[in-house]
């Protein structure tokens, strides 16, 4: 099959910007309000420069906005792109857990059996001694 | 410690997927649970409604595996690899290729198990060709499922136009 999903197009850019440590760190500080190139070099060990770079991925992938104020030009976090890629990954989550919620009682069934034939049998590994 | 039973699913690095999860038993029993046929079919299974159909392991490296679960309604959906690294309890790598594959190219699975008290946590990650492999597999794990249905549907017709003539 060739691939047919009409795939959101901004799903990668998203996620190849939340690769990076440090552009996590830019949105944790923008999702407490809007802040300057300044303010969001500050914590870091980085030029304005590196941190503009950054923006700027983060812009592209539709994540940072920048404010009004002219002068200042503060960045702002633009939440729709991070609930897309949530969803996503929240569907992945949903397929899979049910799969590990058998695994979980397959494991229980197993512990018992193992509890049940233990003393019966020749220890096949080497004993438990802490 | 982390809790039992949370599934974690997150876009790792450029072209991974990493899921995680803690199970409530010690590490070589989750290992016999992703390594011996009779134990793996009783549960990788995807959401509920699906059995297993087919359950084939030759554990050793170079070894293949296949798997082919069926839906109550009648759709399968196959896939299968060869194994590439086991260090039994702990590591087990392998490659992966579904029938109807819904994302392009190829992945390679990681299982790594680590035991702390006698609980197992889980870190597998997938790793696709490209970026765009990553997101297509994250974006619709279902999309197989159905897929899987189509290409049954188009071999009955397929089949009934090869022979128009019988019970006409």
């Amino acid at each position: 099959m060739s691939l047919s999903l009409a795939l959101n197009p901004t799903l990668d850019a998203t996620f190849a910007a939340l690769a990076d440590p440090t552009r996590r760190a830019i949105l944790a500080r923008l999702a407490a309000g809007e802040a300057s190139v300044a303010e969001l070099a500050e914590p870091f060990a980085m030029s304005q420069p590196a941190i503009s770079k950054h923006l700027k991925v983060l812009e592209r992938a539709g994540l940072v906005s920048r404010g009004r104020d002219a002068t200042r030009r503060p960045r702002k976090l633009e939440a729709a792109p991070l609930a897309a890629a949530n969803e996503w990954l929240e569907n992945y989550r949903k397929y899979w857990e049910p799969a590990f919620q058998r695994l979980d009682s397959l494991l229980e069934e197993l512990k018992a059996g193992e509890a049940k034939s233990r003393p019966a049998r020749a220890a096949p590994r080497k004993p438990k001694r802490k | 410690m982390p809790k039992i039973g949370d599934l974690k699913v997150s876009a790792h690095r450029d072209t991974e997927i990493l899921m995680t999860r803690t199970f409530s038993a010690p590490r070589r029993l989750v290992w016999y649970a992703w390594t011996k046929p009779e134990l793996v079919r009783r549960w990788l299974l995807g959401p509920d409604g699906w059995s297993s159909a087919l359950c084939e392991i030759d554990l050793r490296v170079g070894g293949k595996y296949r798997f082919v679960t069926r839906h109550e309604k009648g759709h399968e959906m196959g896939w299968g690899g060869v194994y590439r690294e086991i260090a039994a309890p702990e590591r087990l790598v392998s490659t992966e290729a579904f029938d109807q594959s819904w994302y392009p190219g190829g992945c390679v699975n990681t299982l790594v198990l680590t035991e702390q008290g006698g609980r197992t946590a889980m870190a597998l990650t997938g790793r696709y060709d490209t970026r765009e492999a990553r997101d297509a597999a994250l974006a619709s794990p279902m999309e197989s499922g159905v897929d899987a249905s189509f290409a049954r549907m188009e071999k009955v017709l397929a089949e009934i136009a090869a022979n128009p003539a019988r019970g006409a």
